[in-house]
């Protein structure tokens, strides 16, 4: 790979990080990979009408409840972030 | 293995459901999403009963609908947010009945992601523009207009994306004729993805946004942003905009932000107005915990407007503004009825409310009141200092309500849902029935139900009365052509006609010209005002001034059969001669001076209905007892030749010609069917060349034990034939498509269409002596449906293998038990607090139960006698037991004797799992099962989530290991454990010494018990992780499972393996073997597999046809049953193969979904083919019909046959 081929592949990484949230890097902790699972799960709940429907039914509350309950939880499903050490 | 999947009911469920004049005609009509389907539904404004006009399958995941009309017109378009990361504008098409992508524009990745739009849309109300939100960050504006030659156009898409902002709901502002405005509800996680002290997340604020578009500009701005209730869910458009005939405002304009306990008023630059939600005021109410609005509703009228919001209960409230111009003076809100739980909520201008329910019984309601003039206590922002936002942190005073029944609504119809379909088991209980019968646990709560599928169409009877003899034949006719309603009913009896004329009553007359002393063959209305009879001597022709003018049959001869229309008569003599009639211009009757002899006895004949604006049909059909069946003509120019001949394998007992459209074979004209119905209970219909005369394209059909007779009837105005067996079947035309279904009714011996004024579409039959008269409420459907009412959320069935008894467990959480209930309201009382009985009894089918907190449930067992649809008894458990799971155990130990073993825990609670302890109840069967003795129970350390019999002992998934336990006298004994398991075990099952364990998040296990040893190994698993809802065992080395995800797949274990298994006595080398990837030593292999697209809670190995091959069955959460089907041949798996992938190619797919990428969502498909996306083929245009068909090497109507045959021996269906 040119340095120059290189360079572009880069900047193409960094665009497409900025567009993509929750694509994945070198550097990404295991705090921010999880929050990322979590939500893309919790999103994916919401976004599949018979996923929402089997939590509605186990716990006994409203789809509505669910998807709200849900979604809320993308804020911070894991928690605050580790303290950082520097 | 290859596999053809089938949908044999398409999923009930509605997800959300808009309103809007889709066919540009006056009246409205809703489009429903089924979760995969699109639907058009039309109320009928008069009845009240919803009818499905189109039902459209996507072959994708619908997440969003839309409805959207531009400015000055008058026919709405429908916006589809799917996962297909395309946004698709659907217009419905009356004439052809379909819909008609107008617009597909693709903006992203497919798949339902976090930041891919498809989950949110939002329309201008002026249908100039239409944002399409994701779940996070992305937010898209299309602007949409007309070109010069008034089509809808649509432009390149404007971004209003807010970076690390997860959006909870976005609407459009009626702003009038302003710019395009749309509010966001939206949270920005930046600070507190940064913040450790969790501060930030605390103090993380909900922004209610206004994205304007600038269509002066093009482009969108972020208008306006300001902190609203930081549990805000739900936005809803107030009217607004100033009409341009007067300078009035329809209304101040803004949004509703519904929060938990609260509705907020909220506009750019006005003050802000709350109202508290009203509570139920239940005595057993938990304090803690919020209600939310989970579906809205706004309806505006002729200068007024006002809203229907549902909360989380089912309470709906009325809410209205009061304001001058602009500005609003108070928010009301008012408790208004209570219907079940929404998913969408649509109020037509007719006064109709469709409730689209999230689970169970869709309803539509007839408004009767508005609920102005009532008793019910209202709440206005003016009670409360500063419109109820003098300290927004805090909450209101709660306001109370209480619920009662319906006041303002009326129930004029229901459309009944499977969903969500729990549990199922497919057997025959039913006597007299050759086909199985699916059991479906369905329903949530209070409204949860066992059902009863049977295939077949509902029949509805509306009189049945006793006759003197039996009568072997029956027919009413009208007296002229031009009647609406039929008048006279002819009885033949073996010796003697009845005639019985329809009035106000019915009853029998004499003077009708036709002969009583003798049996009739034949009754037709002819020409204009004639009447026709044949009986075994002669022709009796009534003319309209009851002149007789009769043709007598030679001597020593007699009609054996006939077969009339309204111009022409054919009937056939003991002497096997065929005597033609035909009607002349003046109404006289004149026989063909030739006579035909046949050769062989004549059995059946057959002329079709007389072509609009004909003179005669050219065909005749007629069966011989030489088991052939030969076209005639009745052309005038060869008059009675035989143009062509059938041989049949028995001989025939019916023949009915009938032109009858289905859009398989012509999408524009009837096509004529001849059916031949034979001695041996096999139907045959041929298709007869017009031209020719010759007959092609015979499919067959079993339909019972009896010789076929057929009588043609007019099914919805179209004709349609009834096929008569040891079960009846009802051929018809429905949605163009024909249908070929059998009637649950009794048997009948003869029938015919009756039209009366009450009973205009009806039919007339007689079965025994008994005379009956009925109509088909429910064409289209496939399964019928009988509900026996259960209390709470069925979880798991089981039914006992003698008595046929069905036993269920019933679990809700989150809800108190009757005996918690008692205790709490005990306390209460004691404490001195007044108890409201009424608000403790409310009928809970109607309005739930009282929410309690996690951790709380309600659960009991039941016994059902599924044939007499009823409840045996009802078992609750006590001390916040829950049920979860059930088993029969033939415990060796005690001589084989039959024992019910239920899995329950107490205090459970859900995420994560726990439970104070787990029980194994052992319960005794008495009084031949009908109840049940507590002999004891057994702790265990979580919660059993699966029980079975397995050889004499039982085992059972106890949260992450599997035990056999033996029965003692005072407990189960445990007599071996593995806990190699890591999620949770939710299946088993078993054959010889293998057990097969489910588990919850990693797929299928394949465990061998070692007697010798009193050992429970486990030798092989799934590479994959998959998260298991349902197994079967297909062979002792092949299962057949679901996903929590909606596929199905195959997974097989190595015959080699298999055998070295079993052929080890101890388990020690399985013992001593290393472990594959973190797993068992050995691994299956993945045969099929398949993305349904709902959730599959049953899968069972049945045959479906009494003699048929076992096909696999699997019921849908959200309502779907479907087969899957092994192909036989392997050129059966080329063909069908070969023909998917030509359908592929066409992009049938409404939201533009790849449908390739559809079936394999999560895992590739592998092996199965779509039946449903091939059946298709029977839609498409001609030219492209066959061009697929030329491609395969075949005609059109092979293909159609190949595919009809799949299916009906398959399903029957």
């Amino acid at each position: 790979m040119s340095s120059e081929l290189r360079y572009t592949a880069n900047t193409q990484l960094e665009h497409l990080h900025a567009r993509y949230t929750g694509t994945g890097h070198a550097d990404l902790t295991k705090y921010e990979w999880l929050t990322h699972q979590h939500r893309d799960t919790l999103s994916s709940i919401v976004g599949h009408p018979p996923l929402a429907s089997y939590l509605a039914i186990a716990d006994g509350e409203a789809i509505g409840r669910v998807k709200f309950e849900m979604t809320e939880r993308m804020l911070q499903p894991c928690g605050p972030p580790p303290a950082k050490d520097d | 293995m290859h596999l053809y999947n089938l949908t044999l009911q398409p999923p009930t469920a509605i997800t959300q459901a808009i309103v809007g004049n889709f066919s540009g005609a006056r009246q409205q009509e809703i489009i429903v999403s089924r979760g995969t389907r699109l639907e058009l539904l039309r109320p009928d404004v008069q009845t009240g009963k919803v009818s499905t006009i189109i039902t459209s399958d996507v072959f994708g995941s619908i997440r969003s609908l839309a409805a959207f009309r531009l400015t000055g017109g008058t026919k709405d378009y429908a916006i589809v947010g799917s996962d297909s990361g395309r946004i698709v504008i659907l217009d419905y098409d009356p004439k052809t009945s379909t819909f008609v992508k107008v617009h597909q524009e693709t903006y992203g990745k497919s798949g339902a992601r976090r930041i891919v739009p498809g989950q949110y849309l939002a329309t201008d109300p002026k249908g100039r523009s239409v944002m399409i939100a994701a779940m996070e960050k992305a937010k898209l504006v299309y602007i949409l207009n007309r070109d010069a030659a008034a089509n809808l156009t649509i432009s390149s898409p404007l971004e209003a994306h807010k970076n690390n902002a997860v959006i909870h709901h976005i609407v459009g502002l009626d702003v009038g004729f302003e710019n395009p405005t749309f509010a966001a509800l939206e949270v920005d996680y930046t600070e507190s993805d940064q913040d450790p002290s969790g501060e930030a997340f605390n103090n993380a604020e909900k922004l209610l946004t206004y994205y304007e578009l600038d269509l002066g500009l093009n482009h969108v701005v972020r208008k306006w942003s300001e902190p609203t209730d930081p549990r805000a869910n739900l936005l809803v458009q107030v009217p607004g905009g100033q009409l341009s005939a007067s300078d009035r405002y329809d209304g101040p304009s803004g949004v509703l932000v519904c929060c938990e306990d609260h509705i907020i008023y909220r506009h750019m630059d006005a003050p802000q107005h709350r109202v508290p939600i009203p509570r139920r005021r239940h005595p057993l109410e938990d304090k803690e915990r919020g209600l939310i609005i989970t579906a809205a509703v706004m309806h505006k009228m002729k200068g007024a407007f006002f809203f229907l919001l549902q909360s989380e209960e089912g309470d709906l409230y009325k809410v209205t503004i009061e304001h001058e111009e602009q500005d609003v003076k108070s928010l009301k809100i008012k408790y208004f009825d209570t219907v079940p739980v929404a998913s969408s909520l649509c109020i037509l201008k007719s006064g109709f409310l469709f409730v689209a329910a999230e689970f169970g019984n869709h309803h539509l309601y007839q408004f009767q009141k508005l609920g102005d003039d009532d008793n019910e206590p209202e709440f206005s922002s003016t009670m409360y200092p500063n419109y109820g936002m003098a300290n927004p942190t805090l909450a209101l005073p709660r306001a109370y309500f209480r619920p009662r029944g319906l006041d303002n609504l009326t129930l004029v119809d229901e459309l009944e849902s499977l969903d969500p379909i729990v549990d199922a088991k497919v057997l025959n209980l039913l006597p007299n029935s050759d086909s199985p019968q699916i059991f479906a646990a369905c329903g949530r709560g209070g409204r949860s139900s066992l059902r009863m599928l049977r295939h077949g169409l509902d029949v509805e009877e509306v009189v049945s009365s006793d006759l003197p003899g039996i009568p072997n034949a029956v027919w009413t006719t009208k007296i002229r052509e031009d009647d609406p309603y039929d008048s006279y009913i002819i009885l033949s009896f073996v010796n003697g006609t009845l005639v019985l004329s329809i009035g106000e009553t019915i009853e029998e007359v004499q003077d009708t010209g036709f002969l009583s002393s003798s049996p009739t063959l034949a009754v037709q209305q002819l020409g204009a005002d004639a009447l026709l009879q044949v009986h075994p001597h002669g022709i009796r022709h009534v003319l309209a001034d009851r002149r007789v003018n009769e043709w007598r049959v030679p001597q020593g001869k007699t009609i054996v059969c006939a077969t009339t229309n309204r111009r022409q008569v054919v009937v056939a003599l003991s002497s096997a001669e065929l005597v033609y009639f035909e009607l002349d211009l003046e109404g006289q009757l004149n026989e063909y001076q030739e006579r035909k002899a046949m050769g062989s006895t004549v059995l059946a004949l057959s002329v079709g209905e007389v072509p609009e604006g004909r003179q005669r049909t050219p065909f005749l059909a007629v069966g011989c007892e030489d088991q052939t069946v030969r076209i005639v003509s009745l052309d005038p120019e060869s008059t009675l030749d035989t143009i062509s001949l059938q041989a049949l394998t028995a001989p025939p007992s019916a023949i009915c010609i009938a032109d009858m459209l289905d859009a398989g074979i012509n999408k524009v004209q009837p096509t004529t069917f001849v059916n031949i119905g034979l001695q041996n209970g096999v139907l045959l219909r041929t298709v007869l060349d017009p031209i020719n005369g010759q007959l092609t394209d015979t499919r067959t059909r079993f339909l019972g034990t009896r010789p076929i007779k057929l009588v043609r009837v007019q099914v919805q105005k179209n004709p349609g034939i009834l096929a008569l067996s040891s079960r009846s079947w009802l051929n018809y035309t429905h949605q163009n498509l024909m249908h070929f279904t059998p009637l649950i009714f009794d048997n009948l011996d003869y029938a015919w269409s009756f039209s009366a004024e009450l009973c205009p579409e009806g039919l007339i039959g007689i079965s025994g002596s008994v005379l009956r008269i009925f109509q088909i409420p429910k064409l289209g459907t496939k399964l019928k449906q009988d509900a026996i009412p259960l209390s709470y959320t069925p979880r798991k069935m089981i039914v006992h293998p003698t008595n046929g008894l069905f036993y269920l467990i019933e679990g809700d959480h989150r809800v108190m038990g009757e005996e918690a209930k008692e205790k709490k309201v005990e306390e209460l009382r004691r404490q001195g607090k007044e108890v409201d009985e009424e608000m403790l009894n409310l009928p809970p089918e109607v309005f739930g139960r009282q929410k309690a907190p996690a951790g709380t449930w309600a659960s009991g067992i039941r016994i059902v006698s599924p044939v007499d649809a009823q409840t045996v008894t009802f078992i609750p458990l006590d001390n916040n037991e829950s049920a979860f799971s059930i088993a029969i155990v033939p415990f060796a130990a005690r001589g084989g004797e039959l024992t019910l073993v239920v899995g329950t825990a107490q205090d459970t609670f859900l995420a994560p799992r726990s439970c104070t302890s787990g029980f194994l109840r052992t319960y005794r069967f008495v009084n031949d099962g009908r109840d049940l003795e507590l002999l004891h129970k057994t702790e265990t350390n979580d919660v059993p989530l699966a029980v079975m019999a397995f050889q004499g002992r039982l085992a059972a998934g106890v949260g992450k290991s599997l035990r056999l336990y033996d029965i003692g006298k005072k407990k189960l004994l445990r007599k071996v454990e593995n806990k190699s398991f890591s999620g949770a075990i939710v299946t088993l099952n078993t054959q010889g010494s293998r057990i097969i364990v489910g588990d919850m998040q990693e797929s299928i296990h394949y465990a061998v018990y070692k007697a010798p040893e009193n050992r429970l190994l486990v030798f092989a698993d799934d590479a994959q992780p998959r998260w298991t809802t349902a197994v079967t065992m297909v062979d002792y080395n092949t299962v057949a499972a679901g996903d929590r995800f909606g596929n199905v797949f195959v997974n097989r274990l190595d015959a080699k393996i298999s055998d070295q298994v079993d052929d080890d006595p101890t388990g020690a080398g399985i013992l001593h073997e290393k472990g594959v990837l973190m797993g068992a030593p050995h691994k299956t292999a993945l045969l099929a597999h398949f993305h349904v697209g709902d959730i599959v809670t049953s899968i069972q190995k049945v045959a479906l046809v009494a003699g048929g091959r076992e096909v696999l069955l699997y019921t849908g959460l959200h309502g779907t049953v479907g087969i899957l089907v092994p192909f036989v041949s392997k050129e059966d798996v080329d063909f069908i193969s070969t023909l998917e992938q030509h359908m592929r190619t066409e992009q049938l797919s409404l939201v533009g979904r790849d449908h390739l990428a559809w079936r394999g969502y999560y895992v590739p498909v592998k092996a199965v083919v779509d039946g449903d996306l091939c059946e298709q083929f029977a839609r498409l245009p001609a030219s492209k019909q066959s061009n697929i068909a030329t491609e395969l090497d075949r005609t059109v109507g092979e293909v159609l046959k190949k595919l009809e045959q799949l299916r009906v021996t398959a399903s029957g269906f």
